[in-house]
C-alpha cells in the first residue's frame, strides 16, 4: 500500500522522544511502550500503529497535501526490527542487565533519530542484508 | 544513564548522520577486490544484459525500497538523454546469489560498466545526479 512519507518520519520522531525518555530515566515501562507500538506498526503497518494513525488523523489534515509517497512494506520492515531491539531492550531491563537494556534502547533510539533528522531508514537499509544472510543458510541446509 | 549518556548518544549518531548522508549515492572507482586491476568484463552470470555502446547502469533494487523509485527515474532519464547507455534494474531478492559474488549489501547499489562490461565505478544509495554526468562525460 501506498503511503505519505512524511508519516514514518514523524512516526520517527515520536519514536525518538519516547526512547529518549527511557534511556534517560532507565525506565522499562516506557521502553515496553514503545516496543508495543513497534509490534503494532510492525504487524498491522506503520499507517496502523498508533503513531501512524495519530499522523493520519492530527498532522496531516493540517499539512500540505501528499506530495511523495512510498510502499508501507519498507517502514513496517523497519518496524520490526525496530520490535527486535526493543524485545532485546525488555530483556535486559527485567532481569537487571542494564548495558543490554541501554545498548538496544540506544540503538533503537539511534535508528529513530536518523529517520527523523536526516530521512535516513536504518531498518531499510538492513533488509538486503537480512535476506542475503537468511537465504546463504536456507542453501546450506538445503 | 541520565543527560550525559543520552547527549554522547545522539552527538555519535547526529555525526554518524552527517557522515553517512555525504557518503550515500556517491559513485566510487571501481575498486579491484582480487587485487588484479579491474579490465576484466564483470561477471554478472546468471545474468545476461545487453551492453550500451557507450556504457551501462546495472541498477540492483529490491520491490519495496523507496530510494530504488528515485534512482529509476534517475538513471532511466540519464539514459534516455545520453545515446549509448542503457539502464537496467535487476531485482536484487531474485538473484541473491550475484548479489553476495557482487558485494552488494544494500538497495538500490548501481554499479556502471563502460562498453566493454568492465566495471569503472559504484554508487549504494539514490546515486548523486552530478557524479553520474560526471562518469557519462568521462565514457566514449
Amino acid at each position: 500500500m501506498e503511503i505519505d512519507i512524511r508519516g514514518p518520519r514523524f512516526g520517527a520522531a515520536l519514536t525518538l522522544a519516547v526512547l529518549a525518555i527511557a534511556f534517560f530515566t532507565g525506565s522499562v515501562w516506557v521502553l515496553a511502550l514503545q516496543t508495543v507500538v513497534f509490534a503494532l506498526g510492525a504487524s498491522r503497518g506503520p499507517h496502523r500503529s498508533p503513531y501512524g494513525i495519530f499522523f493520519a488523523k492530527v498532522v496531516k489534515p493540517r499539512i500540505s497535501a501528499t506530495k511523495e509517497t512510498e510502499d508501507s512494506r519498507a517502514p513496517q520492515f523497519a518496524q520490526a526490527v525496530g520490535l527486535v531491539f526493543g524485545l532485546i531492550g525488555l530483556v535486559g531491563g527485567f532481569s537487571a542487565i542494564a548495558p543490554l537494556f541501554y545498548v538496544a534502547t540506544g540503538f533503537a533510539l539511534a535508528a529513530a533519530f536518523l529517520n527523523a533528522v536526516f530521512g535516513l531508514c536504518l531498518g531499510c537499509e538492513m533488509y538486503l542484508i537480512i535476506k542475503r544472510f537468511s537465504r546463504t543458510k536456507a542453501t546450506v541446509e538445503a | 544513564m541520565g543527560a550525559l549518556g543520552l547527549g554522547l548518544l545522539l552527538a555519535a549518531t547526529l555525526i554518524f548522520g552527517f557522515l553517512y548522508r555525504a557518503k550515500r549515492g556517491r559513485v566510487h572507482p571501481a575498486k579491484p577486490l582480487t587485487g588484479e586491476a579491474v579490465v576484466n568484463p564483470l561477471d554478472l552470470s546468471p545474468l545476461t544484459v545487453e551492453l550500451g555502446s557507450r556504457g551501462s547502469f546495472i541498477q540492483f533494487s529490491s520491490a519495496f525500497c523507496t530510494p530504488c523509485r528515485a534512482t529509476r527515474l534517475l538513471l532511466e532519464g540519464v539514459a534516455a538523454t545520453n545515446p549509448g547507455f542503457i539502464h537496467h534494474d535487476i531485482d536484487a531478492e531474485a538473484h541473491l546469489e550475484l548479489v553476495r559474488r557482487l558485494h552488494i549489501l544494500s538497495t538500490p547499489t548501481t554499479i556502471i560498466l563502460d562498453r566493454n562490461g568492465v566495471e569503472v565505478g559504484r554508487a549504494s544509495g539514490a546515486p548523486k545526479r552530478d557524479d553520474i554526468e560526471r562518469v557519462v562525460a568521462s565514457l566514449r
